[in-house]
């Protein structure tokens, strides 16, 4: 298992560099000009100065090069220099956004908390909803908690987040006025009104979320106790006379737990992804929207480190579920 | 069976008009019709019939370990010591399933859980059952393990069901029914899935534990052969009902209903073989959604006449401590059992 891991670790990171190269090539390809959205008084030989200035005169593979030492070497220096104070990073050129000037990466690391605070609870709260719901429906099939729930789950993963976003902003806040419709993220929590307005706030949004995980997880968490529920075991495990909540709870859930764990851990990647929608419809200023943003002002370095993050972590989760698998399942973790 | 009982003790067990019925989507299906029978300490009763024939839904109606719905138990009564269990309610019918009664299933390769180590699945009887601390299982659970022959227990109660081998597999759940030393043992078909060499030794253990621990067991199969070998006494099941039963040496010689007759003929000379399935008799069997009310070997019977399509034959008595379901026998001067 630890082999395994290893092994599956340092095949990562050919993969990871692929990626890269394919993210590079397909911004290289893209149409658009990073002084394109600069005022027409500027004469051209400026705007080619500026474009120069920006790198853009160099071979595509000196570009290419030069971006991998800025975000594998540079980046992880000048971040251990501001830890732990020693000078490491020297002078090395960061990547920088063609649109503020400043680093990637601090602008990244600023909107980071937005979407952890929205999306990640969002996540936790679906997959919260979703495990009991999958349970209930599974040990009750077709009883009308089950139907209700296939019902629910249907609409869930059928419309998308920007229509029920747009749904409960028009209900809850145009026509109720219970909560805002635009998320302030510039609020700071201090005292207890401040908490409940934060909470307010993120409730509309991390609804909406939650609704489309929970209702994927809790369909995917169903399948999974039934294809358990009429195992064998399950009759041995009445046999010998355990309580039935013990019978469903011990022996099928964990079994039932296998894929639905690495189902979750797949999901949160892509949590990230369908959160640019959602950040969007309420104003959250998280990754979603900064990548929105950088692609609208063709700001290639931004876009090109915003889509690499999502790719690590893809391949970083598809990691931990494999690994996550085999730490559940007894018969792959001693093969 | 009451009249004139072989046994001068009261059974451990005694079913009356046990009756199991699954409501389905295509109808109803009688898979359990009036079963009755008796239970005595010590004693191995085998019970043969082929696949289908309601064997196994029989026994898990007496412990409610049938999926109810679609099943639908009922009957005069199911004796065990001093409760019928039929009217137990669901909390007493878990102190004794796994306490009082134990059970081995067909398949021990899906019958364990395959993610808890079998030491966790050995103590969970023990500390339901008899309330042990964590390290008072631990160290029985080794020693039931121990009791079933298995080698180097105290270091292969860690272990995961995958990492034993079949026959290995079934002594452990072997280990897992006799945990709270119960009185009765029902064990369904526990040798059909193993290799025959296997078999031969999961038999022979079987016989050595019931010496050592005096528990009455039920033995079901399909192989004539086996109960040959192992049964004190022996039922004969048709399409959910009991057609014969006797003593195995009188029933063997003896055998008094048309289908225990084709069963034991068509038995081949040369054993070994676990293809060998009881159905080289001609015809089929009747499906079971028709309520009882006709012999059900009728369509297959050489032997059949009108009455047989019309009433359901009581068991005669053939002779002491043995009696068939057949109306031949009634037409020859048999009386009918109590
Ligand atoms: N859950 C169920 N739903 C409907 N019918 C069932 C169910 N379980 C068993 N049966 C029916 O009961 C009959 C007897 O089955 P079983 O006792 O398993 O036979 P045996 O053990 O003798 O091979 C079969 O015809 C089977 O179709
Ligand atoms: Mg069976």
């Amino acid at each position: 298992m630890f082999d395994y891991t290893i092994r599956r670790t340092l095949l990562a990171i050919p993969t990871l560099l692929f990626i890269s190269l394919i993210l590079f090539l397909l911004l290289d390809l893209a149409p658009g000009d990073p002084t394109a959205n600069l005022p027409l008084t500027i004469p051209p030989e400026v705007k080619e100065k500026i474009r120069l200035s920006l790198g853009l005169g160099e071979p595509l593979a000196i570009r290419y090069l030069l971006w991998l030492q800025q975000f594998f070497i540079n980046e992880p220096l000048h971040y251990l220099t501001e830890i732990t104070g020693w000078d490491l990073s020297g002078d090395r050129q960061r990547v920088l956004s063609w649109q503020s000037r400043s680093p990637v990466a601090d602008v990244i690391a600023q909107r980071i908390p937005q979407t952890l605070w929205v999306v990640g609870m969002s996540y936790v709260v679906g997959v919260l909803i979703a495990l009991p719901i999958g349970i209930i429906s599974a040990y009750r099939q077709y009883s009308w908690f089950d139907q209700v729930g296939t019902f629910v789950s249907m609409i869930g993963f059928s419309v998308p987040t920007f229509f029920t976003g747009v749904l409960l902003i028009v209900v809850f806040s145009v026509e109720l006025g219970w909560f805002p419709s635009i998320y302030d993220t510039t609020h700071v929590v201090e005292d207890w009104s401040s908490f409940v307005f934060q909470v307010k706030q993120m409730i509309m949004p991390t609804m909406v979320l939650a609704l489309y995980n929970a209702a994927q997880i809790s369909r995917f968490m169903r399948a999974s106790m039934l294809d358990n529920l009429n195992q064998d075991f399950v009759r041995t495990a009445r046999a010998k006379g355990l309580r039935e909540s013990t019978v469903i709870l011990v022996h099928v859930l964990r079994n039932s737990m296998i894929p639905v764990v690495t189902v979750i851990a797949l999901g949160v990647p892509t949590v990230f992804g369908g959160a640019i929608i959602t950040e969007q419809v309420f104003k959250v200023n998280g990754l979603g929207q900064l990548l929105i943003t950088a692609i609208q002002a063709n700001d290639i370095p931004m876009v090109q480190s915003l889509t690499f993050v999502f790719a690590i972590l893809i391949v970083a989760f598809n990691l931990i579920a494999d690994i996550l698998y085999g730490v559940l399942d007894p018969r792959i973790r001693y093969d | 069976m009451a009249m004139n009982p072989p046994h001068s003790e009261s059974p451990v067990l005694s079913v009356k008009d046990l009756c199991t019925v699954f409501s389905t989507r295509d109808g109803d299906i009688h898979a359990v019709n009036s079963v009755s029978f008796d239970l005595y300490a010590g004693e191995i009763l085998g019970v043969v019939g082929e696949s289908g024939s309601g064997k196994s839904v029989t026994m898990m109606s007496l412990l409610g370990l049938v999926p109810s719905p679609p099943a639908n138990i009922n009957g005069a009564s199911v004796q065990f010591e001093g409760q019928d269990l039929l009217r137990a309610t669901d909390r007493q019918l878990r102190q004794v399933r796994g306490g009082r009664i134990g059970f081995i299933f067909q398949d021990p390769m899906t019958s364990l859980n395959p993610v808890f180590t079998v030491g966790f699945q050995l103590s969970e009887s023990l500390k339901r059952h008899l309330g042990m601390t964590r390290k008072e299982a631990r160290s029985r659970s080794i020693e039931l393990l121990e009791l079933v022959g298995i080698p180097d227990a105290g270091r292969r109660i860690s272990d995961f069901p995958h990492q034993f081998s079949g026959g290995m597999r079934q002594r452990v759940m072997i280990a897992m029914s006799l945990a709270c030393d119960p009185s009765v043992l029902i064990a369904d078909e526990p040798t059909t899935a193993l290799d025959v060499t296997i078999q031969a030794q999961i038999l022979e253990l079987i016989r050595d534990l019931r010496h050592k621990l005096g528990m009455a067991i039920i033995w079901i199969t399909h192989d004539l052969g086996v109960v040959a070998g192992i049964a004190t006494r022996v039922l004969v099941m048709y399409a959910g009902q009991i057609v014969e039963h006797g003593r195995a040496e009188k029933l063997f010689a003896n055998p008094s209903h048309p289908y225990t007759k084709a069963l034991i003929s068509t038995v081949p000379a040369v054993r070994g073989h676990r293809a060998k399935r009881l159905n080289s008799i001609e015809g089929q069997a009747p499906t079971l959604y028709a309520p009882p009310g006709f012999c059900p070997f009728s369509s297959r019977c050489a032997n059949v006449f009108d009455r047989c399509r019309q009433e359901v034959p009581g068991r005669m008595q053939v002779s002491s401590g043995h009696d068939a379901a057949c109306f031949l026998l009634e037409e020859q001067g048999h009386v009918a059992t109590s």
